[in-house]
């Protein structure tokens, strides 16, 4: 992913003193042959870039599917404690966020500079609102001491009349207290898996925040769209994460 | 030793080094420390990389030392357990893992495939700062004390029972991790779009291709190695329970993460050594490697399969017995690529014309250390012989064949066969030669006795042994001195060359692939057109035409 400067004038010629002259287009970093090839390139830098945050993200799948299989009482019960509402909620954002990016990808190709502008700065709302979510989501498991490895407790998966929310509407039955434990697993992948995607959607936010000062100023609409496109393509991978997270924590073990 | 040498050097007396140069173009140390030039990165990773392989080497003088008596009287039992850490931590994060890659695999890719540059140049600096600073945090991390956990970070004594630098030590490699990613995922990217006019894949010099394949091992194992420090340090700190078996985690499952990258990462050490013997053996035989393409997809082989044997380093850790079964034959399957490399080099030499220059003397030094490392490591693949085996020193002789009589073998091989092209001077040949040979005696003395205390059931990672254990180990430290000696000798003399080297000229081996074609050392966009590549690799008929062309124009 390269920002090209733009340069003023339309063409760049070089090595003119040595009497082999190649010009091209001011985008063009220049140990490439051609503008295509450049792209061609960057994409591919790109989706291999992303290949290897599947394998990062891959690590805390395998977890997660392994300590499910084993604690299965425990992770249902648990899973039952997130809030099916703020999730889905959470997941049109993310999908509508994915949308109004893919719009400023085909803003900056149609060279359509307030509408790439109003897309960027769509998205990069859209990313808060789900930070906003999901810190309500945070709050609550904070409040229920569910945080793992600091104050957690037990009392909802040992009592679930305790917490008479939840049990009103699952009626779950009391976990013995060497399955109950386990529940702090659950709620440490949740943590670390929703902590990671959310930690890459701080990091898409603070890059469009840039993207939005530079679009301004008309960097993206002068036919190089490489940034953009690159971008929209680290924004949507994370967007698919999430649509992996959602089911795995909060639906499959909703009977 | 033959007198024969394929050697031609320009006239001394009316040579040059070319005015205009990639070392020449810009001065002062901001030139060096802002380059996007793939040449200056490869020297910044070559300074780099020597220096924490001194730091490392010093560690492994002290084991040595305190190994040379029975009893641990050297330095106390835990400075022992932090200095083995270290020295593998170091060697293999910050020496092994960038060491042919980063310096000439960044060097020569491109200009192998006729490139101006690495398809991403500002990665490929910023792959060199990551490197830098995980190195600055390791330096630091010894400095306040150390880390004693082994270089592999077993957990739970990693996670519970250790007071030492746990954390930064894993912050520092999480970070060398990405700097690996990037310098892999830079690679595949030239590799697939910047070759020039002609240059098919069936064209590239089997030392792109072997890079290759280590690239795709970088960057789909180093992520997982990632998230496993990421758990460790989240364990260490919060206390999450996800290997504490307290909280119903499971230490075995750090190992399998661990492992998954950790046994592909001794492929991405050893894929690119084999590359650059590839080049070696094929130019001082003056023969094309036999079966080209069988050693292309033999690189590609071994990291495919790479991928699917990493519990071998498990079986003693609890996993089932099917899961050993299948693992041992997965493992036993690598060493049919392996051997596919080693006969096909061997049928290379088959009535080639052998010189034995000394890039030629450390590849004959990788081929026989190599294949007793790789069977031995077959000892170690089946599960019955590794039960008995695994954590004495038979696995330390084993590791260390494969990884300095192998890797660092073909490492300094290569830096002798392309030291001509990047400085435009000749090493001294006499001293050089001395020094393969003072390597290679100096190995075999240090890490053969290894295999016999390891069968006779010395464990490894002890400061003291049972005294009938010393002789073998007063070999082995004696051996490791003349060992320190080899590779001090390239240093000096290298660093000599400098400046007193005779100057190279562009082709001195009369060597075939496309970097040999022009300057040395080479252009900042490395050649003066993009070339076009119009014959296949390693053709010497080619190149003798190219000669007679040259001679009638001329």
């Amino acid at each position: 992913m390269s920002d090209s400067q733009v340069v003023s004038n339309d063409v760049v010629v070089h090595g003119a003193e040595a009497g082999v002259q190649h010009e091209h287009l001011p985008y063009q970093r220049h140990h490439f042959e051609t503008y295509a090839q450049q792209n061609d390139a960057t994409n591919f830098a790109m989706w291999l870039f992303l290949l290897t945050e599947i394998m990062f993200f891959g690590g805390l799948f395998t977890a997660y599917l392994i300590y499910r299989n084993w604690y299965y009482p425990a992770f249902v019960q648990a899973s039952h404690q997130l809030q099916i509402f703020w999730g889905t909620a959470n997941t049109a954002v993310l999908i509508t966020s994915s949308f109004t990016m893919a719009m400023g990808v085909w803003c900056a190709e149609m060279k359509k500079k307030s509408a790439l502008v109003l897309c960027l700065t769509l998205t990069f709302v859209l990313g808060l609102v789900f930070l906003g979510i999901k810190f309500i989501e945070y709050k609550e498991k904070y409040d229920k001491n569910h945080i793992p490895g600091f104050h957690y407790s037990m009392q909802s998966f040992l009592n679930p009349q305790s917490d008479p929310e939840v049990y009103n509407e699952y009626h779950d039955k009391p976990l013995s207290f060497d399955m109950a434990r386990h529940t702090e697993l659950y709620f440490f992948l949740y943590f670390a898996m929703t902590g990671m995607h959310a930690l890459h959607m701080i990091i898409g936010i603070a890059i469009l925040g840039y993207m939005i000062f530079r679009a301004q100023a008309g960097a993206y609409t002068t036919g190089h769209v490489t940034f953009v496109e690159n971008f929209g393509l680290y924004w949507h991978f994370v967007d698919i994460i999430w649509i992996y997270l959602f089911p795995l924590l909060y639906l499959i073990s909703r009977h | 030793m033959s007198t024969n040498t394929i050697v031609s050097l320009p006239d001394q007396s009316t040579a040059r080094i070319p005015k205009m140069n990639f070392i020449s173009k810009e001065k002062g140390l901001l030139s060096w420390l802002l380059t996007g030039d793939h040449k200056r990165i490869a020297i910044l990773y070559l300074v780099s990389i020597t220096f924490f392989f001194f730091i490392g080497g010093a560690l492994a003088g002290l084991i040595r030392l305190e190994l040379l008596t029975p009893q641990s009287d050297l330095m106390a039992t835990d400075t022992y357990n932090k200095v083995f850490t270290m020295h593998g931590i170091i060697m293999i994060f910050f020496f092994l893992v960038p060491s042919v890659p980063a310096t000439i695999g960044n060097f020569f890719i491109p200009m192998m495939i006729g490139a101006k540059d690495l398809a991403l140049p500002k990665i490929n600096l910023l792959s060199w700062y990551l490197y830098i600073v995980a190195g600055i945090l390791a330096i630091y991390t010894m400095a306040a004390g150390g880390v004693d956990t082994g270089w592999t970070f077993t957990t739970p004594l990693s996670t519970h029972y250790l007071n030492t630098h746990v954390l930064t030590t894993g912050i520092a490699i999480f970070i060398a991790g990405f700097s690996s990613i990037f310098t892999g995922l830079n690679f595949i990217v030239t590799i697939h779009k910047m070759r020039c006019p002609g240059m098919t894949w069936f064209r590239l010099p089997l030392f792109v291709w072997s890079n290759y394949a280590a690239s795709i091992l970088m960057v789909l194992g180093t992520p997982v190695l990632a998230i496993a420090i990421v758990l460790v340090a989240l364990e260490r700190v919060f206390g999450i329970g996800v290997f504490d078996p307290t909280k119903g985690g499971d230490p075995l499952l750090f190992q399998h993460l661990f492992w998954f990258y950790s046994h592909p990462a001794v492929y991405i050490m050893i894929l690119p050594g084999m590359g650059v013997i590839s080049e070696t053996i094929s130019t001082f035989s003056r023969k094309r490697v036999f079966g080209y393409t069988a050693v292309a997809f033999s690189s590609v082989a071994i990291a495919v399969f790479g991928f699917f044997v990493w519990a071998h380093h498990m079986f003693i850790m609890g996993i089932s017995n099917y899961s050993m079964l299948v693992f041992s034959l997965l493992t036993m399957l690598v060493a049919v690529p392996s051997a596919i490399k080693i006969f096909n080099w061997a049928f290379t030499l088959y009535k080639g014309s052998i010189t034995f220059e000394t890039p030629m003397l450390y590849s004959f030094g990788f081929m026989g250390l190599f294949t007793i490392g790789g069977l031995t490591g077959v000892f170690l693949g089946s599960s019955g012989t590794d039960i008995h085996l695994t954590e004495t020193y038979f696995i330390v002789a084993h590791f260390h064949f494969v990884m300095v009589g192998g890797m660092l073998m073909a490492f300094l091989a290569g830096i002798h066969f392309w030291w001509p092209k990047m400085t435009g001077r000749m090493y001294p040949e006499k001293i050089s030669q001395f020094a393969a040979v003072v390597t290679f005696i100096g190995f075999n003395f240090t890490f053969f006795p290894q295999f016999i205390l390891g069968t006779l059931g010395m464990p490894r990672r002890y400061a003291s042994y049972p005294p009938e254990f010393q002789v073998l180990n007063v070999f082995s430290t004696a051996g490791a001195t003349i060992l320190g000696v080899g590779y001090l000798l390239p240093l000096l003399y290298l660093t000599w060359s400098l400046k007193y080297g005779e100057i190279a000229g562009e082709n001195p081996w009369q060597a075939t692939g496309l970097e040999w074609q022009t300057q040395s050392p080479p252009l900042t966009e490395n050649y003066p057109a993009i070339p076009v590549m119009d014959h296949e690799a390693y053709d010497y008929e080619w190149l003798e035409g190219q000669k007679e062309k040259v001679a009638s124009v001329g």
